[in-house]
């Protein structure tokens, strides 16, 4: 049986670590390699390092980063923010990320999605979906639309539709962040996230609201992820991943427990 | 010196990194004299076998695979590298593989469930990784030590004397083989942190035989 994934995120800007809250008022906290070298340690299953630097040049000291984190931790990795090409893909794995995500990217140009998969495998392709509550309309009759650039532009996609259109299209996995829940710290959008994990066969990584344990639980177990996005609950010393392993383990949930 | 074989198959490059972050000599080639040359091969890949099984037929690494399975030098297998050392597999219609090891390599039925909730294809993520035998390539390794599998079929030995380690998803699989001095992992030893680094290193330093 397969464990449920701890996946700690790493928001990175200019080769160094921020942490956004509700996407503003970034703060820089430290080194993204050692960092990941420390989630690592602690049973990270994987790590999902998101770039949200926007020049070439930022994506060129990205480069450098992902090379280093290849050195230096031996599991799965994912890499997002910004990829728009096949060429932007292809950079991110042969610099040696196990996955690489697309959320705007792939709104704009799904093809990209179908590109990636033949390409390098539906395996290595996550899409990434900002989801936002709004009036369930016509067009958006699940109430959940997808949002671009950090919220503030709608697209008029229903995110239900959305995902299921991404797996027929080869996407091997979602990664699906609240932006309603994000850096509340009051629970992951569990309706939402069943929704979704409910409605596509590929695994759903619920993301965004963690602040206590019980977060994690709920969402793993109620609403049905397939893994679960953590950052603050870990980046400010509130828990350790080992400690919320255990917590989830205590509540019948299978994690993998040594490392 | 470990002989990572590139036949165009993905994960090299992650094999190589894990085994230069051991301090373990390797050099990652296509070339059928690096693979006479080196003291042990590791075969990985990641992706479809109809495809793979073609690189490996035109640019001849097939014959030297065979070879060094033959030669009793040791051999480790990693997910497709693995696959394709079977007779055949279900993947692209049916692939005519190296046959190796008696048995074939079939996909996961489509129907599987695990407490009530369908179970998604493939399977990806971390399993548990119950070993059958004592092998010196398992050495040290927990018994509820968990590993990283990215597939969508798995490895059906004919011989259950070939089976080596079984993990359970929705039903219950050959997630290694070994027979003489070759050792054939579905999971990725390279992706599964200090557990897969150990496996890694037990290999580097295995004779190629059984004998505990």
């Amino acid at each position: 049986m397969l464990s449920k994934r701890i996946i700690p995120c790493l928001d990175v800007r200019g080769g160094k670590l921020t942490k956004g809250v509700r996407f503003k008022g970034n703060v820089d906290i430290g080194d993204p390699v050692e960092a990941a070298r420390q989630y690592y340690g602690q049973g990270a299953d994987e790590i999902v390092f998101y770039d949200i630097t926007a020049s070439s040049e930022g994506r060129d000291i990205m480069i450098d980063v992902v090379n280093r984190v290849a050195e230096t931790i031996f599991i799965p990795f994912s890499v997002g923010g910004g990829i728009r090409t096949l060429e932007d893909m292809r950079r991110v794995i042969l610099a040696g990320a196990e996955k690489v995500s697309v959320n705007s990217g792939a709104v704009e140009n799904p093809r990209i999605i179908t590109g990636g998969a033949v390409a390098f495998g539906s395996q290595s392709v996550v899409l990434g979906m900002d989801v936002k509550k709004v009036e369930t309309s016509a067009r958006i009759p699940s109430g959940y639309e997808i949002v671009i650039q950090g919220g503030r532009k709608h697209t008029g996609l229903d995110a239900l539709w959305w995902a299921r259109e991404a797996e027929n299209l080869g996407a091997g996995e979602i990664c699906l962040n609240s932006i309603d829940a994000d850096g509340t710290l009051e629970g992951y959008e569990l309706e939402l996230t069943h929704r979704i994990a409910t409605h596509v066969k590929i695994p759903v990584i619920a993301s965004g609201g963690a602040g206590k344990k019980e977060h994690l639980l709920d969402v793993l177990t109620k609403a049905k992820a397939d893994a679960a996005l953590i950052a603050s609950i870990v980046h400010y010393g509130t828990h350790t991943i080992g400690e919320l392993k255990e917590f989830l383990a205590g509540g019948g949930v299978k994690v993998r427990e040594v490392w | 010196m470990i002989a990572v074989v590139d036949y165009r198959a993905g994960n090299v490059t992650s094999v190589a990194r894990a085994l230069r972050h051991l301090n373990v000599p390797c050099v990652a080639t296509d070339r059928a004299e690096d693979l006479r040359r080196a003291g042990r091969i590791i075969f990985p890949g990641v992706g479809a076998a109809g495809e793979a099984m073609r690189n490996l037929r035109e640019t001849g690494l097939a014959g030297c695979i065979r070879e060094a399975f033959e030669s009793g030098k040791p051999l480790l297998g990693i997910c497709l590298g693995t696959q394709v050392i079977f007779e055949y597999s279900e993947e692209d219609g049916r692939t005519e593989c190296l046959g190796l090891i008696p048995g074939g390599v079939r996909r996961f039925p489509g129907d599987l469930r695990e407490g009530g909730d369908p179970l998604k294809i493939p399977h990806m993520g971390w399993n548990r990784v119950s070993f059958q035998v004592a092998h010196p390539v398992f050495a040290g390794l927990p018994a509820n030590a968990e590993f990283y599998f990215v597939h969508a079929y798995y490895p059906a030995p004919a011989n259950e004397a070939d089976v080596a380690a079984e993990t359970e998803y929705g039903i219950r699989f050959a997630s290694a083989v070994a027979r003489g001095n070759l050792v054939a992992v579905q999971f990725h030893p390279e992706k599964s942190g200090r557990f897969g680094l150990r496996l890694l290193e037990n290999f580097s330093r295995w004779d190629g035989s059984h004998a505990q």
